[in-house]
């Protein structure tokens, strides 16, 4: 249908080989390194994650913007055998003042595991922190997952502060702006904290690891639609929920772009329910030809597509994520697709 | 319920012909939210031509039939004086569990489909039980069923899509009867979701229907009555948690398997059948105004999508609309029972005597108290559709 036509495999391969965004720098003390249960991740210089909370363009941060976007294309550092302890240009954290002897608690804040994105990083985080004990370094790992909501996590980073008798915190925020105090809480007891994923507004973190999947993510998925669209094309985007600073900055990116290039972009948060997607889609089938899906993150790309389907329309140029629904539904259907590794 | 105590040859709310009843009908809030579907799939229509055409109509019906039985399923609860907040958990565990069961073997769709309504019945047999007989309110019975639900979805799934079950099993919810003419497509969901709604009609209209809708308006009274006022109820919880499950068929179809399928169903079911007149607490209203009060807040849903509203306050505006669109059809009933209430002697019959009586259900011990507190009453405390009309 459209002149570009990936195979799923093919895409995956590409988006690798493009080394969009997996990144990394983290910042190891050997004796104290809970840390190295998460891997990939980028500069400990947190400084650049505070938002600008002003305006319409809340999200947007023209510095950051331009750093992701030289970022694309940097290539790796560290040891291309253990790609998962890959970074790009970061600067390494000194940690020497927490260097300590024997076995260490660690005490993890998780956000959730409710995408498969998350799902994978809490598989691989056990399997390091397996590693880890065996090194001797970290005795436990007490893990408190937050199901997705700011007040449980801020009461799990009180409880681990107050009663977890934890060596360090491991804190994978739920939201930006929600859990800056609790963050800032956990710094003042002086043990290392290691914030990751998304971000809060303070720097107080020991190490603050993060993709650079926010951006970059932005502007490479839309990039592929302008290219693959014409201007004044419409573009369906659908994002999961507002608020969280990585998916905030594709959107903030992506919309930026549509703009500048005359593409006309309409979204909608949908909570990743495939049922609210596919109805969304179906009314804006409705109101008239949909040349383009952008998802700020994969979950219910296959909803989307069905909803093409159904309707009997032709299907659009999406980009999605690398998981497996989407994929297979790619290479059944043969669309001209993106799926961004993060 | 005056009614039958009276004995008149004609209930009150039967009188006059088919047009007069149609129009009086009209101005209750059982009546008006038909109207306002009217108005908004008029306005949706005119934003939005193509929405009018007959497949896109169809396939309109087809998507919000499963919300549409949802609310037919809490309509029985509601009208028998409870609530039922466990219909998104049922949905979202029915779609797991067809994902989980079924994936890729087709040999596994019958039993699944039977497996999905046993634990329909089951869940509905729970709340029911600890409603009636540990009287346990039915407020909490249910919101604890949906919290249990919720945490064996995320136990099962960990919270993440599966994959979606076999093509055979989805074509329930996502297929329908080919080459239809004008509607070019039949939808299954649309067939389900009209055998439901016959369903419903003629349930409400059999001995269970009226003993259920009597039991809603005075629990006590029907139990003096010789009703099994726990087994009614129980029933009618069985039948919303099968609604549930119904629905939940539909939607693994329609959408697929993901965790948060069904999220927030309970509360659209109950702002449907509110928006459909149908008295919270009890006693009152029609099956088809809960079916019509969904379909009326999907097609607000698409208007708001057609209109392009900001997404980030979004949410807002539906909730803004659904307030005043059930304070409107409210106003409705006030002003079809004004002129009754002024030009009480002669022709007033139609549905204010009906209504008043029971108006305090439990404790109204007092008669003398009834002529104090007449028909005018001006706060639609507990108005409602004909009595008998179920």
């Amino acid at each position: 249908m459209r002149p570009q036509i990936h195979r799923a495999p093919i895409a995956v391969a590409s988006a690798l080989l493009l080394g969009v965004f997996a990144t990394s720098c983290s910042t190891e003390d050997p004796t104290e390194s809970p840390d190295a249960t998460e891997s990939t991740s980028e500069s400990p210089d947190a400084a650049e994650s505070p938002e600008e909370t002003e305006g319409s363009d809340e999200w947007f941060d023209q510095a950051v913007y331009d750093e992701q976007f030289e970022q694309r294309s940097a290539t790796f550092e560290g040891d291309p055998e253990q790609p998962y302890l890959q970074y790009i240009d970061g600067e390494m954290t000194d940690t020497s003042e927490f260097a300590s002897e024997g076995a260490k608690k660690a005490c993890f804040a998780n956000a959730s595991i409710s995408n498969p994105w998350r799902q994978t990083g809490w598989i691989t985080m056990n399997q390091q922190l397996e590693a880890l004990q065996d090194d001797g370094v970290i005795s436990e790992m007490e893990t408190r997952d937050a199901g997705d909501d700011d007040n449980t996590q801020i009461a799990d980073i009180d409880y681990f502060i107050s009663e977890g008798n934890c060596d360090a915190f491991i804190i994978s925020p739920n939201s930006t702006a929600a859990m800056t105090d609790a963050v800032e809480r956990a710094c003042e007891t002086g043990k290392p904290v290691v914030v990751f994923d998304r971000g809060v507004e303070t720097d107080c973190a020991t190490t603050f690891i993060h993709p650079i999947g926010g951006f970059a993510w932005g502007i490479d998925t839309a990039e592929f639609l302008i290219d693959n669209l014409e201007e004044g094309d419409k573009v369906v985007a659908l994002r999961i929920l507002p608020g969280v600073d990585v998916l905030e900055q594709r959107w903030a990116a992506a919309e930026k772009l549509f703009e500048e290039n005359g593409i006309e972009a309409v979204d909608y948060f949908t909570g990743a329910d495939p049922t609210k997607i596919k109805t969304i889609i179906t009314d804006e089938l409705n109101k008239g030809e949909v040349a383009g899906v952008w998802m700020d993150a994969g979950d219910g790309g296959v909803a989307a597509i069905e909803a093409f389907e159904d309707f009997g329309a032709e299907l659009p140029v999406m980009t999605g994520e690398d998981e497996m629904s989407f994929m297979r539904k790619w290479e059944e259907t043969g669309l001209t697709g993106l799926a961004p590794v993060y | 319920m005056s009614a039958t105590t009276t004995n008149p040859a004609v209930l009150p709310a039967s009188e006059g012909s088919l047009l007069q009843r149609v129009l009086r009908g009209a101005v209750t809030p059982g009546g008006a939210v038909f109207l306002l579907a009217a108005v908004l799939l008029v306005a949706v229509v005119w934003i939005n031509p193509s929405f009018g055409e007959p497949p896109q109509l169809i396939r309109f019906i087809g998507r919000t039939a499963p919300i549409a039985i949802a609310a037919m399923g809490q309509y029985y609860v509601i009208v028998a004086g409870e609530f039922d907040l466990s219909m998104g958990a049922v949905v979202a565990t029915q779609v797991v569990i067809a994902g989980n069961y079924i994936g890729e073997d087709e040999s596994r769709v019958l039993p699944a489909l039977l497996l999905m309504l046993l634990v329909g019945a089951a869940v509905g047999l729970v709340n029911g039980l600890a409603t009636t007989l540990l009287k346990v309110p039915s407020f909490i019975v249910t919101l604890g069923t949906m919290l249990a639900l919720g945490g064996l979805v995320r136990f099962l799934t960990g919270g993440a899509a599966t994959g979606n079950p076999v093509d055979t099993f989805r074509e329930i919810g996502r297929g329908g009867i080919q080459d239809v003419p004008v509607l070019d497509v039949l939808p299954y969901p649309v067939i389900i979701f009209a055998a439901m709604a016959v369903f419903g009609v003629l349930l409400m209209r059999s001995p269970f229907g009226r003993t259920l809708m009597a039991t809603g308006d005075n629990p006590d009274a029907a139990g003096l009555a010789g009703a099994h006022v726990w087994w009614v109820k129980t029933r009618a919880f069985m039948l919303s948690s099968l609604s549930a499950t119904v629905a939940g068929i539909l939607l693994v179809g329609y959408a697929g398997v993901h965790p948060s399928v069904g999220a927030g169903y309970e509360f659209q079911a109950i702002t449907a059948v509110v928006l459909g007149g149908v008295v919270l607490g009890g006693g009152r209203g029609w099956i088809l105004s809960a079916a019509a009060g969904a379909f009326a807040l999907e097609l607000l849903f698409s208007f708001l999508n057609f209109q392009e509203v900001e997404s980030t306050w979004r949410a807002s505006v539906q909730g803004l609309i659904i307030i005043l669109a059930v304070a409107a059809t409210a106003r409705a009933w006030s002003f079809g029972r004004r002129p009754s209430s002024t030009s009480t002697p002669p022709s007033a019959p139609p549905s204010t005597p009906t209504s008043t009586p029971p108006s305090t259900p439990t404790s109204d011990p007092v008669p003398p108290s009834r002529p104090a507190a007449p028909a005018p009453s001006p706060t639609p405390a507990r108005p409602g559709t004909e009595t008998g009309e179920n």
